[in-house]
């Protein structure tokens, strides 16, 4: 079946979904979109369904070449891609014909740039999901979980509807010069941080660290202070902000163990996940408290644009 | 057991938390809480993640709120009645204790003084309950282990433990199902499958399951499909960058 061909695979492109529901009681992890909205968006501009199977390009260095004409979505990070050397911006739809080159080079803003096809992305289920965790060997075009290689065959199985632009102000991405907030949904666990710490962690401006992957990225700032006793590890959800002993905080993301024993500040909300997704080391974010109905009424308006 | 603690933990997750510590005692209790909670929640559960001594509740927002949730949570657990002992699986893990896929039986027989049999026959010799799933698919924390076996985590994790890798940390047992990293103390090998896409329920292991380990010779594990490969790489072996 005719495609698009992997010719040259760059750091990290993965095949992702909404993510892997019902089994992490059995130690299996979420995976999904790190940044499901533009995903949903991407998918929404061709007429998918939000979660349907599409590439997650980090970092850029992807180059796929068509085997046939095909209309395709691009959101989410500026990769700087290109269609036959021209100029491709994302939050766009667009038709590729035979033979011509899509590439991306590298992070001119965000890190992750979501590719979506006609129908969604031909990749079987494992385990109720599509999404590749290269860790866990599962999901992804083999099952296996493994990164887009050179050679590998896109193809898809559906067409895309009727043509669709992305309202203005969807995006992901923070505006030049904005600061960017995360909204944090307070823990139980909150209480157990020294009132310095409390006051620090929302009124001091964190640095995303180098060390940031699809399971956690790693703040730094002032050094939290938890006071309470050593915790037993219990579930932890997305977004949790989990403070190990050198206080630096650490938000657990898609790929996050399914438990773990650090206190936790609490988890940021699905959708500030999907802005921190796409900060790149070295930016600065502010945490932000938020009540966990506000945060909902919030995300219900973002899955309503999908409607 | 006391009254549980309904926690919110994030916009669309509750901890309910029926236990302080770890004690085997408890598990009747959680695998109760785990059906109540399942059967409360029904469509609206997108994960349950029972741990020690609190059971995680993700649900899906666009059928409850907050209070909602907490309701349902709170109703799952009035009158909650311990499930019945064994109503987990009982299971056999034949294991091929060496030192050449478990460095550490060496260590460990050499800090206790005893023989390494003696090690073995200990790790043999009692049942252990599994209290946990986490850490990689299939990863059952287990315990608890003779007070004299407890040892704790290596210094420097190992790149790459082998599949089948019976692992020991503090008063806690496991077994690796993938080739993974980890920093537990290894003392032989299973050719068990724990983990699967193929498998019924993907997983061998259910937290409430009871398990016993039983010592089977280096041929013995070969007939099983075990794969006798030393586990060469030692990770208390300082790294370039800590040297």
């Amino acid at each position: 079946m005719k495609g698009l061909i992997v010719e040259r695979a760059g750091p990290l492109a993965l095949i992702q979904d909404g993510g892997r529901f019902g089994v992490r009681h059995l130690g299996v992890t979420q995976g999904g979109a790190a940044d499901w909205v533009s995903l949903g968006w991407a998918n929404w501009l061709l007429g998918n369904a939000p979660q349907a199977p599409g590439v997650e390009i980090t970092l850029g260095g992807l180059t796929l070449c068509a085997e046939a004409s095909a209309t395709l979505a691009l959101t989410g990070a500026d990769l700087g891609a290109t269609l036959d050397d021209e100029p491709l911006a994302p939050g766009c739809r667009f038709t590729i014909a035979a033979g011509q080159r899509l590439a991306f080079e590298r992070p001119r803003a965000g890190l992750r740039a979501y590719l979506a096809f006609p129908g969604g992305l031909d990749a079987a289920p494992v385990l109720g999901s599509a999404a590749s965790t290269v860790r866990e060997r599962l999901g992804g075009l083999d099952g296996q979980g493994r990164a887009l290689t050179e050679g590998d065959c896109l193809t898809w199985a559906g067409a895309a509807g009727p043509e669709r632009t992305l309202p203005s102000g969807v995006g992901t991405l923070p505006e030049v010069g904005e600061r960017v907030m995360l909204a944090l949904v307070g823990g139980a666990q909150l209480a157990g941080f020294s009132g310095t710490s409390v006051f620090e962690a929302f009124n001091t401006p964190w640095q995303v660290d180098q060390r940031a992957d699809r399971m956690g990225v790693r703040l730094t700032g002032p050094e939290l202070r938890y006071l309470g006793e050593g915790m037993v590890s219990e579930g932890i959800p997305l977004g949790a902000v989990q403070v190990p002993a050198d206080g630096q905080p650490i938000v657990l993301l898609n790929d996050r163990q399914t438990i773990g024993g650090y206190p936790r500040l609490g988890a940021l909300t699905p959708l500030a996940c999907t802005r921190l997704a796409q900060c790149q080391p070295g930016s600065e974010v502010w945490l932000t408290p938020v009540a966990a109905g506000q945060a909902r009424d919030a995300h219900l308006r973002q899955l309503a644009y999908w409607r | 057991m006391s009254d549980p603690n309904i926690e919110t933990v994030g916009m669309d997750t509750l901890i309910v938390r029926l236990f302080d510590d770890i004690d085997e005692e408890h598990m009747p209790w959680m695998l109760a809480a785990d059906h109540a909670l399942r059967e409360a929640f029904g469509e609206a559960l997108i994960d349950l993640v029972p741990s020690y001594t609190t059971l995680l509740v993700h649900y899906d927002i666009e059928r409850l709120d907050l209070q909602a949730a907490r309701a349902r949570a709170r109703e799952a657990l009035t009158g909650l009645t311990p499930a019945t002992s064994g109503e987990g699986q009982r299971h056999v893990i034949p294991v091929w204790y060496d030192v050449s896929v478990g460095p550490e039986l060496a260590r460990i027989a050499e800090r206790l003084g005893v023989s390494q049999e003696d090690v073995i026959a200990r790790h043999c010799a009692r049942d252990y309950s599994v209290f946990a799933l986490g850490f990689a698919p299939g990863y059952a924390f287990m315990g608890r282990l003779d007070d004299a076996l407890a040892t704790p985590r290596l210094k420097t994790p190992r790149q790459k433990v082998a599949a089948g890798s019976v692992a020991i940390a503090e008063r806690q047992t496991a077994v690796y199902p993938t080739l993974s990293p980890g920093g537990w103390n290894i003392i032989g090998r299973t050719a068990v499958a724990l983990f699967g896409r193929d498998q019924e329920g993907y997983s061998l292991f259910r937290p409430g399951d009871t398990v016993r380990f039983e010592a089977i010779t280096r041929e013995a594990f070969i007939e099983q499909g075990g794969d006798p490969a030393p586990l060469a790489e030692r990770g208390d072996t300082p790294t370039e960058a800590q040297r």
